[in-house]
């Protein structure tokens, strides 16, 4: 026990005299968490949450435009700019703004005829930013809903609507009776309703159709009430890249250690190899979990992260993270033969395992069939984890599948690195 | 106290070690002597239990040394070739740590590390980071660090190589502190010199063989000529055949370079005044003479074949 507890010591000690190593593992991914949070959305949050821009250009300067014009302005997810045709194709282009719209000269009185008669319907021009397609998706469906109010409002109430109705009903008098007579009880029955609220002022209620149903939106992030940090997941995502390279560091010193010559000397004591490959797996794992909690516990003072769901659950894929970490280094010391080779493939080997963890591209925007192949990366389960137990605010049940799959990556690593590890020294 | 027997190890075809045996006496220091590649550090690796061998075994006081948590070990202190310390901790917590490693801690230790670094002179830079160490202090504590668990056998791989030769005297007189002490020391080296002045007995290694396992006068008995005899005549020239020489009682063979003759001499003193009087009387007058004394650097020519730095 005195031998493993000096062990364990020296380890933390050497740890905390390299300049570089607590630099790249402390400093590094705060400094670089912090910038994937500002970029993914942490900037706007309190500010503005958000909002896109929509460039408008109204042509037609009517009722129903203008119409148009207040539902979208209403909108809190829009930024409404109003603008000239050069104009809006000029920033679009640029990119200054995702998507902008056309009214056409016109719309409103083509638009309410094209409703009841098979007559041109008039176009609305959409412009769009092809790096925007979310947005630009989202704006066409609410211009759709709008336009659909707004033509259904003066159609069945306004002036252009009146118009309109006897416009038509002027039309069908070519027709013959039998095939126009249903047709012609409709509008005459929609112009004497013209009729009755247009002599009924005070009565009068806003007609038309509208969209069946309103959308309540409430994101379920977290416990009710509380927003999505996109710090939470670039901290964590930013930790676990470091301590990983922290274990590459830890893997590489035990090859040092053996060209040193300091496995003779461990190697000539009655010690264990056992306890000697058992310490070093217990002191990464303490720097691995040390680095996490100074990692959150900076992003809880400066971006409000917080640990949202269960604590000890957060703990737990911590700790978890942390044991497969130091098999990790475990591994990399039994693989590697020098130093210097083990470094340059463990770097590669670490960055891919970043990479496909969802650490800088969240996972949940990869392809359905790599959500499902990434599970297979270790480091997936520990983000899924953190996410999990920070802004996604889950119990701790939700962290046992994550912790119980860190393990037996830890599990699998440290039984290979036994395996294969060249105990004689040199 | 120490037996080595039959110790065989090879790397893939290339046998490093091939059937080495010795022993080596309570308080009793011998040397390893061997070129480079000899397999000096490989025995001793198998002596300390860092290696396997492929046969044969290692007895500390008649028991085997086998496995890792052996408390044999805590009898053997092994000073490595590497400089084997930690360079960005303290003198101190690298002793602390190797202290740790035999179970030693607290005032023990403490008490331990103390008599270690006074014994190397290095107690006023024990709070010093051993980066900071000049190559011969690194030595000294490399061998300080073997020091704190009281071993009674220490196996020591080149402590002094790539020192300076006023730290090296310091190791020197370490040593000779430790020997005094009645430890058992196996002492690897290639520099006949430091063989020839610690050393009671020693051990020749070539090609992973023990060649020779005698004491110094037992070495320097095997020479077939063990004393050289080196006279400057005054006219070379004169002396047409050297080897009339060997009519001399004692004479093994004569030889002439320019006006050096060199006589070789079964012993010096029953040899030496024959060979003067009959310069003297044949009319070879000499102006100089010295006599050249055997030393392992001729043994180990003698029994290899080949020089012991260079081959
Ligand atoms: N780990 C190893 N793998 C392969 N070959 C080795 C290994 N260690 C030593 N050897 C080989 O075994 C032979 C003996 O090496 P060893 O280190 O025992 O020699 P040595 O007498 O200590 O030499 P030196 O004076 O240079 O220290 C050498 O030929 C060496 O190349
Ligand atoms: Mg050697």
């Amino acid at each position: 026990m005195t031998a493993f507890l000096a062990l364990v010591r020296k380890d933390i000690r050497i740890f905390f005299q390299d300049r570089r190593a607590v630099i790249m593992s402390f400093v590094a991914p705060i400094l670089i968490g912090s910038f994937f949070g500002y970029v993914f959305g942490g900037a706007s949050r309190s500010s503005d949450p958000g909002r896109v821009t929509v460039l408008v250009v109204d042509q037609e300067a009517g009722a129903v435009s203008k119409a148009i014009l207040s539902k979208l302005t209403a909108n809190k997810t829009l930024a409404v700019q109003n603008s000239t045709l050069e104009d809006a194709k000029q920033l679009v282009r640029k990119g200054k703004a995702p998507v902008a719209i056309v009214i056409p000269p016109n719309f409103g009185k083509l638009a309410t005829q094209a409703m009841f008669s098979g007559r041109e319907r008039p176009k609305v021009q959409v412009y769009l930013d092809p790096s925007h397609q979310m947005e630009s998706s989202m704006i066409e469906g609410m211009l759709t809903g709008y336009v659909m109010e707004a033509v259904s409002k003066e159609a069945f109430s306004g002036d252009l609507g009146r118009a309109t109705v006897d416009d038509s009903l002027k039309q069908l008098e070519s027709v013959p009776a039998q095939e126009s007579a249903p047709l012609k009880g409709f509008l005459q029955a929609l112009s004497r309703y013209n009729q009755s609220t247009q002599s009924n002022q005070t009565n009068r209620r806003d007609a038309g159709l509208s969209v069946p149903f309103e959308l309540s939106e409430e994101k379920l992030t977290s416990r009710q009430g509380t927003e999505y940090n996109p710090y939470a997941h670039s901290f964590g995502g930013m930790a676990i890249q470091f301590i990983l390279f922290m274990g590459i560091d830890v893997g590489i010193g035990m090859l040092l250690d053996r060209q040193r010559g300091l496995w003779k000397r461990f190697a000539s004591a009655p010690l264990s190899k056992w306890t000697l490959l058992s310490s070093r797996a217990v002191s990464a794992t303490l720097i691995a979990m040390l680095i996490l909690a100074v990692v959150f516990a900076f992003a809880r003072i400066v971006f409000g992260v917080k640990i949202e769901g269960s604590l000890p659950g957060f703990i737990a894929v911590c700790a978890g993270f942390g044991l497969m970490t130091s098999a990790y280094g475990l591994l990399i010391a039994a693989l590697g033969k020098t130093p210097q080779a083990a470094r340059g493939l463990s770097i590669l080997a670490t960055l891919l395992m970043v990479m496909l963890s969802g650490a800088w591209i969240p996972s949940f925007l990869f392809p359905g069939w790599l959500q499902s192949a990434t599970k297979l990366v270790p480091a997936r389960w520990a983000m899924d984890g953190l996410d999990g137990m920070t802004w996604r605010g889950l119990g701790w049940h939700e962290a046992v599948l994550p912790v119980a799959a860190l393990v037996a990556f830890a599990l699998i690593f440290g039984t290979i690195a036994v395996w294969r590890f060249r105990w004689e020294t040199e | 106290m120490l037996q080595a027997q039959g110790l065989k190890k090879a790397y893939g075809k290339l046998v490093a070690v091939d059937g080495i045996s010795f022993e080596v006496n309570k308080g009793e220091t011998i040397g390893l002597l061997g070129p480079n590649g000899a397999g000096k550090t490989t025995t001793v690796s198998m002596i300390a239990g860092l290696l396997a061998p492929d046969a044969g075994q290692v007895l500390i006081d008649g028991k085997p040394v086998t496995g890792d948590t052996n408390p044999v070990k805590r009898k053997i202190g092994l000073v490595p070739q590497d400089l084997a310390l930690y360079d960005e901790l303290p003198a101190l917590a690298n002793l602390e740590l190797f202290a740790a490693l035999y179970d030693i801690s607290g005032a023990k230790a403490s008490k331990a590390i103390d008599a270690a670094l006074e014994l190397v002179g290095l107690r006023d830079r024990a709070k010093d980071k051993v980066a900071t160490f000049s190559g011969g202090m690194k030595r000294r504590l490399n061998l300080a660090a073997a020091l704190l668990h009281d071993p009674s056998v220490l196996l020591l791989d080149e402590p002094t190589v790539g020192v300076d030769p006023q730290s090296r005297n310091a190791i020197f007189d370490n040593l000779e502190t430790l020997k005094s002490r009645g430890k058992t020391l196996v002492y690897t080296t290639h520099y006949m010199e430091e063989a020839e002045r610690l050393c009671d007995r020693i051990v020749i290694v070539d090609h992973g063989r023990v060649v020779a396992n005698d004491t110094l006068a037992g070495l320097y008995r095997r020479l077939p000529a063990t004393n050289k005899l080196l006279i400057d005549l005054v006219d070379g020239s004169k002396l047409s055949d050297p080897s009339a020489l060997k009519a001399v009682p004692g004479v093994q063979s004569a030889e002439l370079i320019g006006n050096r003759l060199s006589v070789w001499l079964k012993d010096l003193s029953d040899g030496a005044p024959g060979v003067l009087a009959w310069l003297a009387t044949g009319g070879h007058p000499f102006d100089h003479v010295s006599s050249e004394a055997p030393n392992l650097e001729t043994v180990f020519l003698t029994l290899t074949g080949r020089s012991l730095r260079d081959s």
